[in-house]
This record gives C-alpha cells, sequence and structure tokens, in this order.
C-alpha cells in the first residue's frame, strides 16, 4: 500500500482509509470467491437434479459478487491489478476469506448448515452495509441482499426438511452444525481494518449484526428441532491470512491454468 | 374403435401436421419410442454436465468461470424439461433413473470422451452443442407436443453455449503458441467424434423407419450432418483451425462438403461401454445417487409430516 505510512503521535503506523477499503473488499471478495467456489463442486453431484442446479446457481451468485468486490479492490491496490490477478495470482497468506468457506462439502447436510450461517450472516451483513458511505461497496451490497434472501430461504427450508425429516437426517444436520459450530466466531471479529471504516461509516459494526445473527438462526434450528451448539473455543486467524490446510488445495486447483501458463490471456 | 382404425385415424392426425398432446390416443410404440428417445435426450443433457463441470473449479478466468456455470446451469434445465416432457407419456423421471442406471436406457455418446484441457471446453461448447442445435433445431417440429416446445426453449440457450465455445477456441487461437496447439489438439479429438453424434448413415438407422413415419424425426441422420459441416467447417478456418480430416473437400456439384469416412468401429465400441469414460460417468451418477437417497427420503418424510400436521389443523 502507500509508501508514505501514516504515523501517529508515538510513531505507531495508522492504516490510511484506502488501505482498509482495500483489506476490507478484499476480505468480502475471497468469502464469496471461496464459498462460490465450494458450492461450485456440488455441480453434477447433488442428491436431485433440482439440488444440484440450485447450488451452482448460488455459486454463480458468489462468483459474481466476487468479481465485483476484486474488481474494487484492484482499483484500490497500489499495484492497480484486476479481479483476475487478485483472484489468481495471490498465494494462501494473501487470502482473507472465513475459514468457514474453505472447509470441505463433506455431506449435503454439512453444506446446508454452513449456507445456512453464511447465508444468514450476509443477509444482516448487505442489509447493513447498503447504508455504507462508500457508494461501490452500498451498490454491491445492494445486489447481494436480493441474492441472499433467496440463498436463506433455501438454507432454511432444508434445514427444517434435514432436522424435521427422518432420524438419520436429522443426526446429520446436528452433527453438521457441532461440527462447524468453532468456525463461526470469526465471522464477526473485527481488526483495525473495520475501525478505521467504522468510522467513515463504511463498514458494518459487527457487535449489532451477531445478536441478529443469532437470533435467526436460533428461531430457524428451533423450528427445525435442532439445537443451536453452545459457544465454545472459537477457530481464528483469516484476517493475518492464515488459513487451513484446505485453501492451498483449493487455490492449487482454482489458479492452475493461470499459474501453469502465466504470459496467456484467457 | 379397432387398433388399425385408431392407428389410421392417428396417422392422419400426423399427416395433417397436428401434434400430439399426452392426453390424445396414440399407438404404443409411438410412446414407447418418445419414452426411448426424451429420456435418452434428458440422460444426455445430465451427463454432459460431468465433463464439462471437470473444468468449473479450474476455469481461468472469473468471467470465463461463472459463463461455464451458468451453461452447465442450462445443461441441467434441459434435463429437467426433457424428463417433465418424458413424465407426460406415463413413466416417472426415477424409473428412468434406474433405467439408465440399468443400462436399458442411453445417453449420447459423445459424453464418454475425456474433456482434458481448457480447450476441451471451447470445443465441446462450439462442436458438441453446435451438433446438438443442427438436430434439435430439427425436432422443433417434431410431432409430439411437449418435446417440441422443451426444443424450442432448449434451441435458443443452446445457441449461446455454441457462441461460448466458439468464443473459448477464438480467444486461444489468438494467444500463445500453446493455447493454440491446445485448441487444435481438442479440435483434432472432438470432431468425429461431433460426426458420430447423428447416428448411423441413414442405410444402418434402425429406429429411423417408424420416427418418419411418426412424424418424429423429420430429417435423416446424414442430412443432420452434412448440414453441420457445412457451416462448421467455414468457421473453423475464421479462426485458423484445420479440421482433422484429409478427405474434407467442398465439392461444386453436390454444393457440400465431401468427408472423409466415419470410424464405425470406434461409435460401436464406445455405445457397449468401451469408451474412455463410459464406466467412469456411469458410476457417478450412480454413486451420487445412491449417496442423496437419505436426503431425499427426508425431503419425503418432512412432507408426509407436514401433510399430516395440516390435516390435524384442518380437523
Amino acid at each position: 500500500m502507500s509508501c508514505l505510512k501514516a504515523l501517529n503521535k508515538f510513531n505507531v503506523y495508522i492504516m490510511t482509509q484506502t488501505e482498509a477499503l482495500y483489506h476490507y473488499t478484499l476480505r468480502l471478495g475471497d468469502n464469496s470467491l471461496i464459498s462460490g467456489h465450494r458450492l461450485s463442486e456440488w455441480c453434477s453431484r447433488g442428491p436431485i437434479l433440482e439440488e444440484d442446479l440450485a447450488l451452482t446457481n448460488m455459486a454463480l451468485d458468489h462468483i459474481g459478487r466476487a468479481q465485483a468486490f476484486l474488481k474494487y479492490a484492484g482499483e484500490l491496490s497500489e499495484k492497480k491489478q484486476t479481479e483476475d490477478d487478485l483472484a489468481y495470482k495471490r498465494g494462501e497468506r494473501q487470502f482473507l476469506n472465513n475459514l468457514i468457506t474453505e472447509l470441505p462439502n463433506q455431506d449435503f447436510a454439512f453444506t446446508i448448515a454452513r449456507q445456512l450461517i453464511i447465508s444468514c450472516f450476509e443477509f444482516y451483513l448487505y442489509t447493513e452495509l447498503c447504508n455504507s458511505n462508500d457508494p461501490i461497496v452500498a451498490g454491491i451490497s445492494e445486489k447481494a441482499v436480493k441474492e441472499v434472501k433467496y440463498h436463506l430461504a433455501h438454507a432454511t427450508d432444508w434445514t427444517c426438511r434435514l432436522g424435521d425429516g427422518t432420524e438419520l437426517s436429522h443426526q446429520k444436520m446436528q452433527k453438521a452444525l457441532n461440527d462447524i459450530w468453532m468456525f463461526t466466531g470469526e465471522l464477526f471479529e473485527m481488526d483495525e481494518t473495520d475501525q478505521v471504516l467504522l468510522k467513515a461509516g463504511i463498514a458494518a459494526d459487527m457487535t449489532l449484526i451477531k445478536p441478529l445473527w443469532y437470533n435467526h438462526l436460533k428461531q430457524v434450528t428451533t423450528e427445525a428441532g435442532l439445537k443451536l451448539p453452545e459457544d465454545a473455543y472459537m477457530q481464528s486467524g483469516s484476517r493475518k491470512g492464515i488459513h487451513t490446510e484446505y485453501l492451498g488445495h483449493i487455490l492449487s486447483e482454482m489458479q492452475y491454468l493461470q499459474r501453469a501458463y502465466p504470459t496467456a490471456q484467457w | 374403435m379397432s387398433t388399425e382404425h385408431i392407428q389410421n385415424a392417428f396417422q392422419q392426425r400426423l399427416d395433417k401436421g397436428d401434434f400430439i398432446e399426452p392426453k390424445d390416443d396414440m399407438p404404443d410404440g409411438y410412446r414407447t419410442h418418445l419414452i426411448r428417445q426424451i429420456s435418452q435426450h434428458a440422460h444426455s443433457e445430465v451427463i454432459g454436465m460431468q465433463p464439462e463441470g471437470n473444468w468449473i473449479t479450474r476455469a481461468p478466468s472469473l468471467r470465463a468461470k461463472q459463463i461455464l456455470l451458468a451453461k452447465i446451469q442450462d445443461e441441467g434445465g434441459h434435463g429437467l424439461y426433457l424428463y417433465s416432457a418424458a413424465e407426460t407419456l406415463g413413466i416417472t423421471r426415477s424409473e428412468m433413473i434406474q433405467q439408465l442406471h440399468s443400462g436399458k436406457a442411453k445417453y449420447s455418446n459423445i459424453f464418454n470422451y475425456p474433456a482434458l484441457t481448457w480447450a476441451d471446453i471451447g470445443a465441446i461448447g462450439w462442436l458438441v452443442d453446435g451438433a446438438a442445435i443442427v438436430n434439435q433445431v430439427s425436432l422443433q417440429r417434431t410431432s409430439f407436443g411437449p418435446y417440441s416446445r422443451a426444443m424450442v426453449r432448449i434451441c435458443k440457450e443452446e445457441s449461446f453455449h455454441q457462441r461460448q465455445g466458439y468464443e473459448i477456441m477464438a480467444h486461444m487461437m489468438n494467444g500463445t503458441a500453446d493455447q493454440k496447439e491446445m485448441a487444435q489438439d481438442a479440435m483434432n479429438r472432438w470432431w468425429w467424434p461431433a460426426l458420430m453424434m447423428f447416428g448411423p448413415h441413414d442405410s444402418d438407422s434402425p429406429h429411423s423407419g417408424d420416427a418418419f413415419k411418426w412424424k418424429i424425426k423429420r430429417e435423416s441422420n446424414d442430412e443432420l450432418r452434412q448440414r453441420f459441416i457445412d457451416k462448421t467447417v467455414q468457421q473453423a478456418e475464421v479462426i485458423g483451425l484445420t479440421i482433422p480430416d484429409p478427405k474434407l473437400k467442398w465439392n461444386e456439384a453436390k454444393n457440400h462438403y465431401d468427408h472423409g469416412e466415419i470410424n464405425w468401429n470406434e461409435f460401436h465400441e464406445v455405445i457397449r461401454g468401451n469408451g474412455p469414460c463410459n464406466k467412469q460417468r456411469m458410476e457417478h451418477h450412480i454413486k451420487v445417487h445412491e449417496a442423496g437417497a437419505w436426503v431425499r427420503e427426508a425431503a419425503e418424510a418432512y412432507k408426509k409430516k407436514r401433510l399430516n400436521k395440516e390435516s390435524l389443523v384442518t380437523i
């Protein structure tokens, strides 16, 4: 980022608003990209054809949103990168997506549990970001809210079907929620990026979003006869680019052609 | 009315150019032929999602990834319309899937070939969908109403697919030496299987007689194949691709291209299950179907519980 680092009176580096916005849009873009990647893996693997289409349709929404946020991040970056440069030419430690997005799909219950948690989070996040003082963030968020409403409805319907379906589906859905819960804390972590942008009225305040998200999830899982796990130890790391081992495999697959033929245009 | 009477009346309707609708009287042979053909068509759309799906996670740009995702979704959607069209003839989707798994129902041979490089995604869109369009445009006038209407909608989407494939090929032919080589290699591998998609020569086509009489099929395999060759050769030339057929030559007198002999031995071997991916495609479909059984059972159980609750409220 900028060579002229802003220092406060204690000679401590202060992030500029542009730097913060770059990190923030990168985080939003990376979350969409990696979620989209995992959803796209359902292609030709759905339990029924209609679900194959629904999951890949949501993948398409996520990739589209990733493209919009990464394009904006690229414009904000010092090197003026394109959205494809950012998606295809960064390594694992430069990605800022939440760990929950990169976990393998496992079975349909795990995918639905993740979709419920993420869609509910994104619904409140993007609703809030529609009021962002940054017009591009607000614009992308307005489109995202429309898409996420459908994603949330889809995940809610399936949570009820699986939670209140058969004994087996109930067990699988409860296990999925239990297994994934330790990755939810990270969604609400705020760092200097958030603080700088909150002051400027650009970012969303996660402390306000968390109770809305939790209450919504509580309601859906209760309706489905499932229990929301108690908060215990939470995984963390993505804000600093520290990921699970799974991300490296996602990137080695996703970036294969760009890396193998670096001079080619696709 | 005697069977002969019914068949005559049916033939008269067809000869007048009427569409046959699901509740109309129809000979058993007509129904059976259509179930076989439409379910095969539906299965082809669905199995075709596998070779293309193989490249979604590796698509080389965000734009290319979105286009490919949208295209594959269209194919799955075509599968859905076609399963529904076949269901109007008195077969369920789950019966059709059982027939696919048992080997009784087939799908297009073309999807038993592997999608090896990104250029294959171009070749599939351009050549495979291009061949499918020629066949499907002709089927828009097929005599069974639901099938014809499905074709009208499908053709609109397929022409986007063909453009998507051609765009990939054109882009690669404009690119680096590696990209050009990849594109020509894909062309070499997909050209002949694409020609085989139209089926055996008219003289060897076992199902054509009734299909013509019943106006299910309007044009012959060879006529359709020739139309595909004539339009595709020019498209290849424009972007600098060579058709892998040394005998391909414009015939002024016929106003068509002459082409070399298709390897029918390969065609029959692939139908017999000996193509490079027959086993892989079917095992994948069966595995996924079985892995999803608990989800379908849960959805059914949930639906029943809801209906029971609603009926209790009504009481």
